[in-house]
């Protein structure tokens, strides 16, 4: 079981201090790795939030809490989840960790700004915590911080928004280091088109990092100089525009999903081929289509005022570029079927995640379709219907890329293997639960119930019921999955540098990989879906175990 | 660790990136600006004949001549005379501290007058003016931060050459400083017109 030869890699101590060398350290998987503790803390903090909602919506009336916490949770669940766990999910921890590896370089551009990034992604979850403690109380305005009611609610806005600006900066930073990583640290041979798609999804969501997120950042300053100083930019009474501020909020915040399912699309690109056993269905069409996404996306953000008041041109020309969008994520779910089509497939735990990403996503991408029409958006905008589609989407998919890519990457991180078992059984429960606690807020939101209420008509009981029973069941699998991989770090059986048998450059490393990744440069001379002559190592084990 | 082998490109490519961001940053209020303009084109243009445009101008004048010596101390330090190159940025500073005593004076005297945003003075005046002002002190303002961030990394990039880590081999820090000063002068020069010249 335990091997105490095995070679600790970057996490070996390099003597000193031990907090002072990962808190200070400029290696890229440390850092990678900083953020996905991080991240995952975060998580748990905004599952709770969740599920404690759930719990209040379990009847009508008061259940467990008061009205005003209810807003400050529903307030708190969103800002938690959006900016400390989804925005910087996959691109911050596996990225970090797994960008350089696969492009066959030592490092990202700019380690120490890397090492910034990290904390201003520390100081700002803190400073954004910290609005919970201090005068006012938790923000309570949902994490859209809309005006006018954001400038002048008598809750903590101020502190809230300010954090939010810091993170802000910490993602454009991320998104900057990446872009330069990726175009001038690619090793010898590594052509734009022989890099794999999951840094061809981070480039793509790296500009829009860097593009969009500027004008949150100037939006959330306004509102801080709004409640400090009065200036009435959104006030109509002298001046200003209320639905200005929607514009600029959306500006960034309708690209910012694809900032959080981008990267999940790329890990996903890299997981179906290895587990079919053949090269991608459509390499160039998927790269194309993560950049007309990444271009078409920040051309589609009025659809989230459909109803706030816009000309009729606007409206329908809003629709239609929505509906634009639609089509190459369509195209990318095309091609991960077409590639499992007459492939080997082996059922692997990181497949079970990634198709449950492929289900999920669509079950969300379709109903986006009917908030995209404008004629129908009129009728389910602003209830459950769209708490159903952005939680799908969202936990479905970027959930579910996260988890896929833990379950991908564990055995390179840790050079161990957890049980598979358990872990197949986990992505099955979650899967099961996610529909549990969001397909029934389709069905409330058609009939009419709308989001972010306290309190409902007992004709809504029952399908409330459902969803907070489906939230239980949610917990339940991601209690399993995370018990599964902790267990699994220092238990698990010890594999070798390839167990999938996949072609990228880091599973040519030793697992975990050596703190200066490449012991001399990589020279890459092939594509990365060429499977010939690399065997799964899992596969032996798969058999001399039965059916294990 | 800065044993990293230096990527000259790469440096550059970061610093444009970043200066992409910060004309995003101005470029949502500069959206706000088109919009309310479009929306109370006499009250901006009644707005507007309240600043004063000799102090604008003068502003206007010093910032560019400072862009100018940041331009010379590149030059200097690239031609390996590091006491030229110190002396120019020296002088950029100082240019920059004169813009913004000059803004104190401006803000300070408008003020005075009882013409900033939630001011009972201007309770009564017509939306769009007062809509003018607060655009004016929030992007003013903001450019404001602007000036006295750029001091410091100029500052900071003084002392990198001081301590010879900012060097006539290696003078990406002080490019980079002098593209963040540039963008600096930049805004300011849509800044000036949108404001002080549209009466
Ligand atoms: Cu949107």
């Amino acid at each position: 079981m335990s091997d105490t030869v095995m070679d600790k890699g970057f996490f070996a101590p390099k003597g000193g201090s031990k907090i002072m060398e990962w808190l200070f350290t400029t290696d890229h998987k440390r850092i990678g790795m900083l953020y996905l503790w991080a991240i995952l803390i975060f998580f748990s903090v905004g599952v709770c939030l969740g599920l404690a909602l759930r719990l209040e919506l379990f009847a009508p009336g008061p259940t467990i809490m008061t009205q005003q916490a209810f807003n400050a949770i529903f307030t708190l669940h969103g800002v938690v989840m959006i900016f400390l766990v989804v925005i910087p999910s996959i691109p911050a921890a596996f990225g970090n960790i797994f960008l350089p590896l696969q492009l066959g370089a030592e490092d990202v551009a700019f380690p120490r700004l890397n090492m910034f990034s990290f904390w201003l992604y520390i100081v700002g979850g803190g400073i954004a915590l910290t609005s919970l403690f201090t005068a006012g109380g938790a923000p309570d305005t949902g994490w859209t911080f809309y005006v006018p009611f954001s400038s002048i609610s008598t809750t903590n806005v101020s502190v809230a928004v300010l954090g939010v600006f810091v993170l802000g900066f910490s993602s454009i930073l991320t998104g900057l280091n990446f872009i330069v990583t990726i175009h001038r640290m690619r090793a010898e041979g590594m052509t734009w088109l022989r890099m794999p798609l999951f840094p061809w999804a981070l480039y793509a969501t790296a500009w829009i990092q860097v593009l969009a997120t500027p004008i949150l950042s100037i939006t959330v300053l306004l509102i801080a100089i709004e409640r400090l100083l009065g200036m009435g930019i959104f006030d109509p009474a002298r001046g200003g525009d209320p639905l200005l501020y929607q514009h600029l909020f959306w500006i960034y915040s309708h690209p910012a999903v694809y900032i959080m399912i981008l990267p999940a699309m790329g890990v996903i690109s890299d997981i179906i081929p290895v587990f079919c056993r053949k090269p991608i269905f459509g390499y160039k069409t998927i790269i194309g289509s993560s950049l007309a996404i990444a271009f078409a996306g920040s051309l589609v953000w009025a659809h989230h005022m459909f109803v706030s008041g816009m000309s009729d041109t606007a409206v329908m020309v809003f629709s239609f570029l929505t509906f634009i969008v639609a089509v190459p994520s369509a195209v990318k779910v095309f091609n991960w079927l077409s590639t499992m089509y007459k492939g080997s497939i082996r059922p692997e735990p990181p497949l079970i995640f990634a198709l449950g990403f492929i289900f999920l996503f669509a079950m969300g991408g379709i109903t986006g379709l009917v908030l995209g029409s404008a004629g129908t958006d009129m009728h389910v905008h602003d209830t459950y219907f769209v708490v159903g589609h952005f939680h799908f989407v969202i936990f479905g998919g970027t959930g579910m890329g996260l988890f896929a890519s833990m379950h991908y990457w564990f055995p390179k991180i840790y050079g161990r293997m957890y049980n598979k078992r358990i872990a197949t059984w986990s992505a099955i429960i979650i899967i099961a639960g996610i529909n549990g606690l969001y397909f029934p807020m389709y069905l409330l939101g058609l009939a009419g119930m709308p989001r972010r209420y306290y309190d409902y008509l007992p004709q809504y009981t029952d399908l409330h019921q459902l969803s907070t029973y489906g939230s239980w069941i949610t917990a339940m699998g991601l209690v399993l999955m995370f018990w599964n991989l902790w267990h699994g770090r220092k238990h698990g059986r010890v594999v070798g540098k390839n167990p999938w048998g996949a072609a990228t450059l880091e599973w040519t490393l030793p697992s975990p990989p050596p703190t200066h990744n490449f012991d001399e440069d990589p020279i890459v001379t092939h594509g990365p879906y060429h499977y010939d002559g690399l065997i799964p190592e899992e596969d032996a084990v798969n058999e001399s175990e039965g059916d294990k | 660790m800065s044993e990293h082998p230096k990527d000259y490109l790469g440096a550059k490519m970061g610093m444009w990136l970043f200066l992409f961001t910060e004309i995003l940053l101005f470029g949502g209020l500069f959206v706000l600006y088109a919009v309310t303009l479009q929306r109370y084109p006499a009250e901006f243009h009644e707005a507007s004949k309240m600043l004063d445009t000799t102090m604008g101008t003068i502003n206007t004048i010093v910032l560019i001549t400072s862009s100018l010596f940041a331009a010379l101390a590149v030059t200097a330090l690239q031609k390996a005379d590091i006491k030229k190159a110190k002396i120019f940025l020296i002088l950029t500073i100082i240019l920059a501290g004169v813009f913004l005593v000059n803004k104190y004076f401006e803000w300070g005297a408008k003020i005075g007058h009882g013409i900033y945003p939630g001011s009972p003075d201007i309770a009564d005046w017509a939306p769009g003016k007062q809509a003018f002002f607060a655009l004016y002190y929030t992007m003013t303002g903001l450019h404001g931060i602007h000036i006295v961030i750029g001091m410091a990394v100029l500052g900071w990039i003084y002392w990198l050459i001081e301590k010879e880590k900012c060097t006539p081999d290696y003078f990406i820090v002080l490019e980079n400083g002098g593209l963040y000063w540039h963008l600096v002068d930049l805004i300011w020069i849509y800044l000036f017109p949108l404001y002080y010249l549209i009466a």
